[in-house]
């Protein structure tokens, strides 16, 4: 997310461009491109819809640029209006799983981690691989969406707490309680198979 | 006061993100000073927040920014009435 001065940057190309220097908006959103691909790919599934739905979305924060009143950071608008279309195309597939949308995301119930006795850090560097990059985009994907929507406004695009709650309109509370199962579901998922990629680890079993 | 692993589990979350308060946080350390089963949930999910945040995990595909401003070259050309100067 951009600093104070690539911020003042913003709001002075926004307001070219709406004085008519609309060229410049190819440079308002060249540091968002990845941020919003990342967002729809991870509703999305697969590269050509989430690429489809991006440049939609980049469209319709340029047909509605004059509605942007800088309340919220430009990058924090512009994610929102991703959602949105990510959320209207998988309203609109049938296709699509409709997973979680029925359950109330705030019912008590336990989410265990996976349980392991001791853990060495796998490095950035594995990144590098595609096979784990293709497994940690997998298992965002698979988290149920409500989860998934607060993940990817946290941890992915890292906005505040309070940006991501009034983004999604609900409660700081029930987004705390969303990230730390979404987080707790990802370790679940990822943390013994991540463990296959490095050396082996003893694994404890629980019973 | 002494507490349980499950009880270690759900605050994972607030404990990496530091919003625990003092006591709790206080309570946390402790068990996780001698727990090696929770010490490593926590470290796991530290480190897969760390790499779920890298830049690499979203790559965009090739071509995607020439397309993407290409779209909008079209699109900015059809509804702007001041055409942006060619230079």
């Amino acid at each position: 997310m951009p600093g104070s001065a690539e911020l003042r940057n913003e709001q002075h190309l926004i307001a070219s461009i709406l004085a008519g220097e609309t060229h410049l908006f190819h440079e308002l959103i060249r540091p968002y491109e990845r941020s919003v691909f990342a967002m729809a790919l991870s509703f999305l599934h697969n590269e050509a819809d989430a690429e489809d739905a991006a440049q939609e979305a980049f469209l319709k924060a340029f047909r509605n640029l004059a509605s942007f009143r800088g309340e919220a950071r430009f990058g924090t608008w512009l994610i929102s209006i991703t959602l949105n279309e990510a959320r209207s195309r998988i309203r609109r597939s049938k296709v699509m799983p409709t997973d979680s949308l029925d359950e109330d995301p705030e019912a008590p119930g336990h989410i265990s981690p996976a349980l392991l006795r001791d853990w060495r850090e796998v490095p950035l560097q594995a990144l590098e691989r595609q096979e784990v990059r293709l497994m940690l985009q997998e298992a965002i994907a698979a988290l149920p969406q409500n989860y998934r929507e607060v993940f990817l406004l946290r941890d992915v695009e890292e906005l505040s707490t309070n940006e991501a709650a009034e983004l999604l309109q609900i409660s700081v509370g029930a987004l705390k309680v969303r990230l730390h199962r979404s987080r707790i579901m990802l370790q679940k998922n990822l943390a013994p198979r991540l463990t296959q990629i490095g050396p082996k680890r003893r694994w404890f079993q629980w019973s | 006061m002494v507490i349980e692993c499950k009880h270690v589990w759900t605050h994972i979350s607030d404990y990496l993100d530091g919003t625990l308060d003092p006591e709790l946080l206080a309570q946390v350390q402790k068990h996780l000073d001698h727990c090696e089963l929770c010490s490593a949930i926590l470290d796991s999910t530290r480190n897969i927040l760390i790499l779920t945040a890298d830049d690499r995990v979203f790559e965009l595909p090739l071509g995607f920014s020439e397309r993407l401003h290409a779209r909008l070259e079209e699109e900015i050309g059809n509804i702007s009435t001041n055409r942006p100067d060619i230079s």
